[in-house]
């Protein structure tokens, strides 16, 4: 019980104070299951022929033609050193529209939409991870399995990113 | 003010602009010694319709400006008083006054009450004025009836009396179920202005408005001061009965023809009061049949009266229909992206198709031709929303001469020469500044003073030509005037005089090219319309930055001619595709000089690490693309790859790339809409296969060569 409170005043998980159920589009990084709001998520796609940016963090793969839009691509895999970067047929691009921008990023595989209700919220414990917990909403609890919700919009808009034009650069 | 109004704001706004751009034109058209009516008409109805939909939204000032607009016109109209160029004076001010007043409102910016008080003054008095003249002294009166046109003659005789017996009953029902008390107040007050007003709306019933009014005001009249409330759709004007009868009018108009063509002239009566409107157009064509021993002017107006009544007829019968909509950019934007993608996935299945048995699959190949005919036209179609003539542009001119030329006490006549040449809205609104500073130009250092131009031999009258058209795949646009042309001599001591390296033997083109320097100046004062020598300079970058370039041609004493070449649209790029690695560029063709396969002797370094490569005796920076993308190349030597010369703001590089892959017209997308500024990348494009190739941003790779080398 205490815990169910500690969540609800979370302030990272803010959206979910109220008692509406969200949806997560789940995915696979490695042997890690994450998880997105369905409502950033534009489509899902393969992946396939990328043109490289010059200059671009490695994590930038590079961009691709979306319906006549030019959309970056990112590797979560590599941005998170998680798993081998690989590209097979399994590898999934998921288009987002985060902060009124369009970008793709790369990921082992994409399982399922989740609805997640409020109880099934976990605080994120600190952690000396790779990712800044300040990106991590939250975990959320399905059955045995373990999904970590990420704050994708504050991610794709953050300066280590470098996505996006940022007034101090 | 209701809220429930301030939807309606933007749309209010939007059609004042508009109705004042109307207005201007026509003011500017107007021949002060013979005034045509249907402009004064147009004139007067644009600044009705404004303090109409002023008064309705309650923007007080406007209302007071276009009143005192108002009055005056309509004894211009009336043939009251003669036009005079003062007159045009004060009502292209009191237009100026009118969209300042706007601008307030909208928020941007601040509307001068000084000035419009000064304005208002202005048209005051000119009112008054020639009101007590025309009654002090009938002298006046014959010159007004003997200057003005036969049309206004008549006019004034034939209908000035009956106005009275014209007053006609319109039945005006309406839906204003959604409409605050406040709003309807206005609306009440506003049609008591223009006669009288009787409400039939049964009391129980409170969405569906029933009035009578009965007004010597035309239908279009009533119809916009209705309209910028009442949605159109609901709206409902029915004419009922005139002061005359039928039969009365009818054998009026058999009787005196000249009514009826003043009438028609007037255009304020669409259609005879509850006849039918082939009679009138019966009335019109039978008229100018009678009188076609009449003069000329008689005859086209009535002509022109007839396509109006003919052309209003269908506006009334679709009243509510619109023959055109406003849409966002944005979503013109993507469509034309979406046609975009469509023709590339068309190409691609043609693609696989080509290799499909042609007997085998007749059917799908027939199909598969058929959409891509379609898909052509859809794309060129769509393309041509974003097409605007550059009329937009043109016409802000007369204007700025017509002031401009009073300023300078110069006479000039603006000409101008393929208003209807189209292109990209985009340019349209990025060429009206380097043109305006142009023309202006033009008009100060080109045209000269009367008394020069008569010592020269030419007419007092300067005359400064605007045109455009289409040259091969771009659009030209030039700005030439009949002044003194440029000096060379005096170019070039001033060229010395800033130390520029200049000599007598110079082309004509170079010296001209000269007035592009920055901050170089031949005029020999300094005037608010120009000569500081900032400007030429700036509109050569604008016009740079829209891929575009200018050329002058000039002769001495004979004049000027401006030329400017610009791509057909914004949009689209004439690029050269190369490769390295398995990587594909493109680069803008209008900056590419040539490209070659170097010796290796030709190829030498600076210092162990800058190369150069030697082209006829200069030494030019190599930029190797691989470096700066950071790509592994197919070829490494330079002699074994291509180099790719490119010049930009005077500075020349050669780019080496691997292969040369040829030559597209390629479109421009942005990367940073979903990415961020790339250094040396201008932009992307799609190509034929879909994939994405980046457009190298050539200036930038040149100058960041010139900095590695020196």
């Amino acid at each position: 019980m205490s815990q169910s409170q500690s969540v609800a005043t979370a302030s990272s998980i803010d959206p979910i104070n109220s008692q509406m159920v969200n949806e997560y589009l789940t995915f696979r990084l490695g042997a890690e299951e994450y998880g997105v709001d369905i409502l950033k998520v534009q489509e899902i796609r393969g992946y396939d022929a990328i043109t490289q940016i010059a200059n671009a963090p490695v994590f930038v793969k590079g961009v691709i033609n979306l319906r006549g839009v030019i959309v970056p691509i990112v590797d979560m895999r590599i941005k998170f050193a998680l798993g081998d970067a690989e590209y097979d047929q399994f590898t999934v691009v998921i288009i987002l529209n985060v902060a009124g921008r369009v970008v793709g990023i790369v990921v082992d595989a994409v399982s399922d939409v989740i609805s997640l209700a409020q109880e099934q919220f976990r605080p994120t414990p600190g952690m000396g991870s790779v990712i800044d917990t300040e990106y991590i909403m939250g975990l959320g609890t399905v059955d045995e399995r373990m999904l970590i919700l990420i704050d994708i919009e504050k991610l794709m808009a953050s300066s280590d990113m470098g996505l996006m034009e940022h007034s101090f650069n | 003010m209701s809220t429930d109004l301030e939807q309606f704001y933007e749309i209010f706004f939007e059609e004042s602009s508009e109705l004042l751009a109307d207005m201007e034109a026509c003011l500017l058209r107007l021949d002060v010694n013979s005034p045509d009516l249907e402009d004064l008409n147009a004139i007067f109805r644009a600044a009705h319709s404004i303090k109409g939909g002023a008064g309705t939204f309650g923007f007080t000032d406007m209302t007071e400006m276009t009143h005192m607009l108002e009055t005056l016109l309509d004894k211009l109209r009336k043939g009251e008083l003669e036009v005079r160029s003062e007159m045009v004076d004060a009502f292209l001010k009191a237009g100026d006054v009118i969209k300042g007043q706007l601008a307030g409102h909208r928020g941007e910016g601040k509307a001068d009450p000084e000035m419009a008080a000064a304005v208002c003054e202005e048209l005051k008095r000119l009112c008054e004025e020639t009101q007590a003249a025309i009654k002090s002294s009938e002298e006046k009166n014959a010159v007004v009836s003997a200057e003005a046109p036969r049309a206004i003659e008549t006019s004034v005789e034939e209908q000035s009396p009956p106005k009275d017996e014209l007053r006609i009953t319109y039945r005006i029902e309406f839906n204003g179920g959604d409409m605050t008390d406040t709003g309807m107040e206005n609306l009440f007050s506003n049609l008591k202005l223009l006669g009288h007003l009787e409400n039939l709306t049964p009391e129980n019933e409170k969405s569906r408005y029933r009035l009578k009014l009965t007004t010597n005001k035309s239908e279009e009249d009533v119809w916009e001061t209705l309209a910028f409330v009442v949605d159109p759709g609901n709206l409902k004007i029915e004419t009922e009965a005139a002061g005359k009868t039928d039969t009365d009018l009818a054998s009026a108009d058999k009787e005196s023809k000249q009514q009826v063509s003043a009438e028609a002239d007037y255009g304020f009566f669409p259609g005879a009061p509850a006849a039918p409107n082939e009679n009138v157009h019966a009335d019109a064509a039978e008229s100018m049949q009678q009188h076609s021993v009449e003069s000329e002017k008689g005859e086209s107006q009535s002509a022109s009266a007839k396509s109006q009544t003919g052309a209003k007829a269908t506006a009334n019968a679709a009243a509510g229909e619109t023959s055109s909509i406003r849409v966002s950019v944005e979503k013109v934007d993507q469509m034309i992206n979406l046609v975009g993608e469509l023709v590339i996935t068309q190409a691609m299945l043609a693609q696989n198709a080509s290799q499909l048995d042609p007997v085998v699959f007749e059917k799908l190949l027939g199909g598969l031709n058929q959409l891509e005919r379609n898909t052509r036209d859809l794309q060129e179609s769509v393309m041509s929303i974003r097409m605007m003539p550059i009329s937009f542009v043109f016409s802000r001119y007369p204007r700025v001469v017509r002031d401009l030329a009073a300023k300078l006490n110069k006479r000039v006549e603006l000409r101008t020469i393929g208003e209807n040449t189209e292109l990209d809205k985009g340019l349209i609104e990025k060429i009206a500044d380097p043109l305006t500073h142009l023309v202006r130009n033009s008009l100060d250092h080109g045209v000269e003073v009367p008394e020069k131009r008569i010592a020269a031999g030419k007419p007092t009258q300067g005359t400064i030509t605007l045109s455009a058209f289409h040259q091969g795949g771009s659009i030209v646009i030039e700005v030439s005037d009949d002044g003194a042309g440029l000096n060379r001599e005096k170019i070039l001591a001033k060229a010395r005089e800033r130390g520029l390296s200049v000599h007598d033997g110079m082309a004509d083109q170079e010296v001209w090219s000269l007035i592009f320097e920055a901050g170089f100046s031949t005029a020999d004062k300094v005037t608010d319309v120009s000569g500081r020598g900032v400007g030429m300079d700036v509109v050569k970058r604008n016009i740079q930055s829209m891929g575009g370039r200018i050329d002058i041609e000039s002769a001495l004493g004979v004049g000027t001619r401006m030329s400017i070449r610009l791509p057909l649209t914004l949009a689209i790029l004439d690029g050269l595709s190369v490769a390295v690695g398995d990587q594909m560029f493109i680069v803008p063709l209008n900056n590419i000089t040539e490209s070659l396969q170097p010796r290796a002797a030709d190829i030498k370094t600076v210092s162990g690490q800058g190369r150069v490569v030697q082209v006829r005796g200069e030494y030019l920076p190599v930029i190797a693309l691989h470096e700066i993308f950071n790509l592994r190349p197919k070829v490494a030597d330079v002699h074994q790859g291509i180099l790719v010369i490119l010049e930009a703001e005077d500075q020349k590089a050669a780019l080496f790339v691997d292969d040369l892959i040829g030559q597209h017209q390629v479109v421009i997308k942005s990367l940073e809409s979903n990415y961020r500024r790339v250094n040396g990348v201008s932009g992307a494009t799609i190509m034929g296969d879909g994939k994405v190739a980046l457009i190298l941003d050539t200036t930038a790779l040149v100058m960041s060569s010139q900095q590695e080398v020196v």
